[in-house]
């Protein structure tokens, strides 16, 4: 199981492209965090997400 | 007459304790974006005695602004880093402020940043806010990085939060009231999270950056 968000989830096998996809967030307004480390946009398609592994998704919104 | 460097730094020591200003006067930030949320935390950072602050934005001051961005009727239409240097400097002659009107971008990000090791992302576009996050976290890994997302709407105050993601990044704000979903901005709540993200970046200054209490 992975957790994402503070969530566990069955996501192992999946990609961060595919899993923001999924969770419905706009791409051009996340950050992702795997493990602690920042996931570069350009990874997105090829990082998949292993078991144990922890994703914070960052969806910002707008105002300031 | 204004007081000299030193009557300032006594004053400051006095409230904060002599340890903690001389980290603090020895401090710079960068404020990326001077709205409701940074000139709002320049003012807060540059009362608090930090001592280097540099205020990057695009903008002109708008009337639309004035509900919650620390200006003047009379600075409307004026460059608002210019205008933010200018009152900083009322507030707090001995900080060393530089203002520059330029829109950071994925290309410029590093440059804009260099030498300062704490940087406040303050933006108000969603997407201008990811760009910023990412670009820092990715380029540059030793920068201590505090955001703002999420502090539209007359929602409780209550719900405003900072949360440590990583050991560098945190991030301020209720994380979901969107002025794209129509949403007002109420000065005091902006206030609230402006305010969360100063705290953060005197909180990063003094070492007291404690996982536990902000997770």
């Amino acid at each position: 199981m992975t957790k994402i968000n503070g969530k566990t989830e069955a996501f192992s096998g999946l990609t961060i492209a595919e899993i923001v996809e999924k969770f419905g967030y706009n791409k051009a307004r996340v950050a992702v965090e795997l493990n602690g480390n920042i996931v570069p946009k350009a990874k997105y398609a090829e990082t998949v997400v292993s078991e144990n592994d922890v994703i914070e998704i960052v969806s910002f919104v707008g105002g300031g | 007459m204004i007081p000299s460097k030193e009557e300032f730094f006594n004053g400051l020591a006095a409230k904060h304790g002599a340890e903690l200003q001389k980290k603090f006067a020895v401090a710079s930030v960068a404020v990326c974006g001077a709205g409701g949320l940074g000139s709002n935390i320049a003012i807060a950072l540059a009362r608090a005695g930090v001592g280097r602050l540099k205020i990057i934005d695009f903008d002109k001051i708008e009337i639309t602004n004035l509900n919650r961005q620390q200006y003047f009727a009379d600075q409307i239409g004026l460059f608002k880093a210019e205008a933010l240097k200018e009152n900083l400097a009322k507030i707090a002659p001995y900080c060393e402020v530089t203002a520059e009107t330029a829109k950071i971008t994925e290309e410029n990000v590093t440059e804009l940043l260099k030498g300062f090791p704490i940087v406040c992302e303050a933006f108000d576009k969603a997407e201008a806010k990811a760009m910023l996050v990412n670009a820092v976290l990715e380029n540059m890994p030793e920068t201590y990085l505090v955001s703002g997302s999420g502090m539209a709407s007359l929602n409780s105050a209550n719900l405003i939060k900072t949360r440590k993601i990583t050991d560098k990044f945190y991030l301020c704000g209720d994380m979901e009231s969107d002025v794209d979903a129509g949403n007002g901005l109420f000065g005091a709540r902006v206030l609230v999270c402006a305010a969360h993200q100063a705290h953060a970046v005197l909180r990063i200054i003094a070492g007291e950056n404690n996982e536990n209490l902000e997770k």
